[in-house]
């Protein structure tokens, strides 16, 4: 095999080892995202594949290696940091804003681009434009200045552009919670598309539906890739759902990469087929 | 769902400011229709209507279960009221210890204690705040729990800053009409425009889930922190208010300790977690029903009978009817929601539509269950 450049990558996972006690839930991971990719990343449950999410969000720092983004090292970042540098992402069981309209759910994505000052520093450090444009934001909202209504009302209208684009548009006004499953998915989507992300990890999104709406969620997937121009790392154990739309794919098992290319040459790997025995035959 | 009316912003502007006005007129002629004992309690509505706001931005909108608001009044309390005494005061108060350097020869106006009171309780409430928001939830409230009486018995222990047990008697009744409701005013329009911005969505999004809210950018610890010091803020001039109210304060836990976070909590949780005017709501009940209710511990005379008063009675009575209120209304009698000028039109379109078309029966909405 060939040695990989980091520089061919828009996240790369450099020899990533995250071991929990005696438990290695990732072991060695050295690969990556390229730019503008839909990478698909399967296994197995409990192969490890949420553990690399964690790692790569920053909820875990990982016990060995690093993690590389658009050339910053983000190792041991914040969580709230590593996405204001552009990585967004879903959660497995949806998260939402259960209280919040599904208008709010997305507006609350566009805060951090004005407070979050500590990450600002760092996209300047690698000489990046920075993001922060609320001066004494905290200041101007108790005090509703007309800065403050007019960087308000450009969210809400971004926002409402967003929720257009996907489809939500009808229901901004409703409870996140009243919405059907389908509909949540999209939101949690739309929810981590707001924060401008260079790269959008998806964990599980067709967990939970049928045939029919995950083929139309496959789809919806790969038109959110190419209208907003994001890269997507989208994790699923089963093979079937992933195999129509990634261009390469990753397969997991036991925390260690067994397996890596397009859907072709994935799915007619021996090592593959073993892993998934059994489950492979009603998949197929 | 029927379409929901929208009035315009200048429109709610000029309703908001006749409120205000009207308000005002009603407190002004209160000065002529109400007796002391009826102003008084006028008073307490909005000096409780303070703390309860304050203390829903933590509880209700940011989500944070914590129990340590007596805390940050008591701060705001025993700081405001060493500055409006005057140093004659300070040395007939303080027979035992006299009252150190520079505290026993400054003395400032009200207005200037209150603001100094609120930003000491901020600053006290920023102390607690960094070691502790990191916990959530009953961790959260013990930890707090725990700061609020510490405070309270370094305030019993504190010989030559607080009086200790004897506590600061004889204060100047400063609060008036004026004072409490305008400082309602600004708490309430503060607290709700901040609720109401990116930052509000924010505390809210923490509150609904704080490791999404993380994964959406928001640097929760920070946030948490900021809401803390807001309210510990408004808490501490809540607490000037209500000592200068009482004219006294002691380090009791009745009067600046536990309890005083318990009522508290009562009101906020009866006018629903996560409404402003919820706590509003509470804070009036709390205050009308806490008086009114004496009548029972005092004889009652029907007729030829007379059943004899029992002391204590009225807390069994308030307690049965939080009982009830709360089987009634399982999330407060607002739940999150406000009342807001919308939703009152809105009422009142359907109020008269109804009026009008008598035959047809409208399924009538809940008025806070989904």
């Amino acid at each position: 095999m060939s040695e990989l450049r980091r520089d061919d990558y828009l996240l790369f996972l450099d020899h990533v080892t995250m071991q929990f006690g005696g438990l290695v839930a990732v072991d060695d991971f050295h690969n990556g995202v390229k730019p503008g990719e839909l990478l698909g990343l399967i296994g197995p449950n409990g192969a490890g594949k949420t553990t690399v999410f964690n790692v790569i969000t920053g909820i875990y720092t990982p016990t060995k290696g690093r993690v590389y983004f658009a050339g910053i090292d983000i190792t041991g970042l914040r969580p709230h940091i590593i996405t204001h540098l552009g990585i967004a992402r879903t959660f497995q069981n949806i998260r939402l804003f259960q209280n919040m309209t599904v208008m709010e759910n997305v507006l609350v994505s566009q805060h951090h681009a004005l407070t979050n000052k500590d990450a600002d520093r760092i996209l300047k450090k690698h000489g990046m434009p920075a993001k922060r444009v609320g001066r004494f934001w905290f200041w101007k909202s108790i005090l509703k200045s007309p800065g403050y209504n007019k960087l308000e009302r450009r969210m809400v209208e971004e926002a409402e552009g967003l929720l257009e684009r996907v489809g939500l548009l009808e229901v901004k006004n409703e409870k996140a919670s009243s919405l059907p499953y389908g509909m949540q998915r999209k939101l949690e989507i739309a929810r981590a598309l707001a924060t401008e992300p260079k790269l959008i990890l998806l964990d599980e999104p067709a967990a939970g539906m049928n045939p029919q709406e995950t083929e139309e969620l496959m789809k919806f997937i790969v038109r959110i890739r190419d209208e907003f121009k994001v890269t997507v790392l989208l994790i699923e154990h089963d093979m079937k759902v992933v195999m129509g739309i990634c261009e390469r794919i990753i397969v997991l098992d036991y925390g260690k990469i067994i397996s890596e290319g397009t859907a072709a040459e994935v799915s007619s790997d021996p090592k593959v087929i073993e892993a998934y025995l059994g489950e492979w035959e009603n998949v197929s | 769902m029927t379409m929901k009316k929208r009035l315009s912003v200048s429109t709610k502007v000029y309703l908001t400011f006749a409120l205000i006005v009207i308000g005002a007129l009603l407190l002004w002629g209160s000065n002529y229709w109400l007796e002391s004992y009826g102003q008084r309690i006028l008073k307490l509505i909005a000096v409780y209507g303070v703390l309860a706001v304050s203390y829903t931005f933590i509880n209700g909108i940011t989500g944070m279960f914590s129990l340590g608001h007596a805390g940050f009044v008591a701060v705001g309390a025993y700081v405001s009221a060493l500055l409006t005494m005057s140093p004659m005061e300070k040395e007939m108060t303080f027979i035992l210890e006299p009252l150190i350097w520079p505290l026993n020869s400054i003395q400032t106006d009200f207005l200037t204690a209150t603001i100094l009171g609120g930003i000491a309780a901020a600053i006290f409430a920023f102390a607690i705040g960094y070691p502790s928001l990191r916990l959530t939830g009953d961790y959260l409230a013990i930890v707090t729990l725990g700061f609020s009486e510490i405070i309270r018995l370094i305030a019993l222990n504190t010989q030559n800053i607080t009086n200790g047990a004897l506590g600061l008697k004889g204060l100047t009744e400063y609060t008036n009409i004026w004072w409490a409701w305008g400082w309602l005013l600004i708490t309430v329009v503060v607290i709700a425009s901040l609720t109401n911005s990116s930052y509000g969505r924010a505390l809210k999004a923490i509150r609904d889930d704080a490791i999404a809210a993380e994964a959406m950018g928001i640097n929760v610890f920070k946030h948490r922190l900021l809401a803390f010091v807001v309210s510990g803020f408004f808490a501490g001039v809540g607490g000037s208010l209500y000592a200068h109210l009482l004219t006294t304060i002691d380090p009791r836990p009745t009067t600046i300790g536990i309890f005083l976070t318990f009522y508290l909590l009562i009101m906020i949780v009866l006018g629903g977690l996560g409404s402003i005017t919820g706590a509003l709501i509470g804070a009036g009940l709390f205050a009308i029903l806490s008086e009114w209710l004496r009548i029972f511990e005092s004889n009652i005379t029907i007729g030829n009978f007379t059943i004899k008063g029992i002391p204590g009675m009225r807390m069994l009575i308030f307690s049965t009817l939080f009982v009830v209120t709360m089987l009634v209304w399982r999330r407060g009698i607002m739940g999150m929601e406000e009342i807001t000028w919308d939703k009152l039109y809105n009422w009142l379109l359907r109020f008269k539509k109804k009026n009008t078309e008598e035959t047809e029966t409208e399924p009538k909405r809940g008025d806070t269950d989904e």
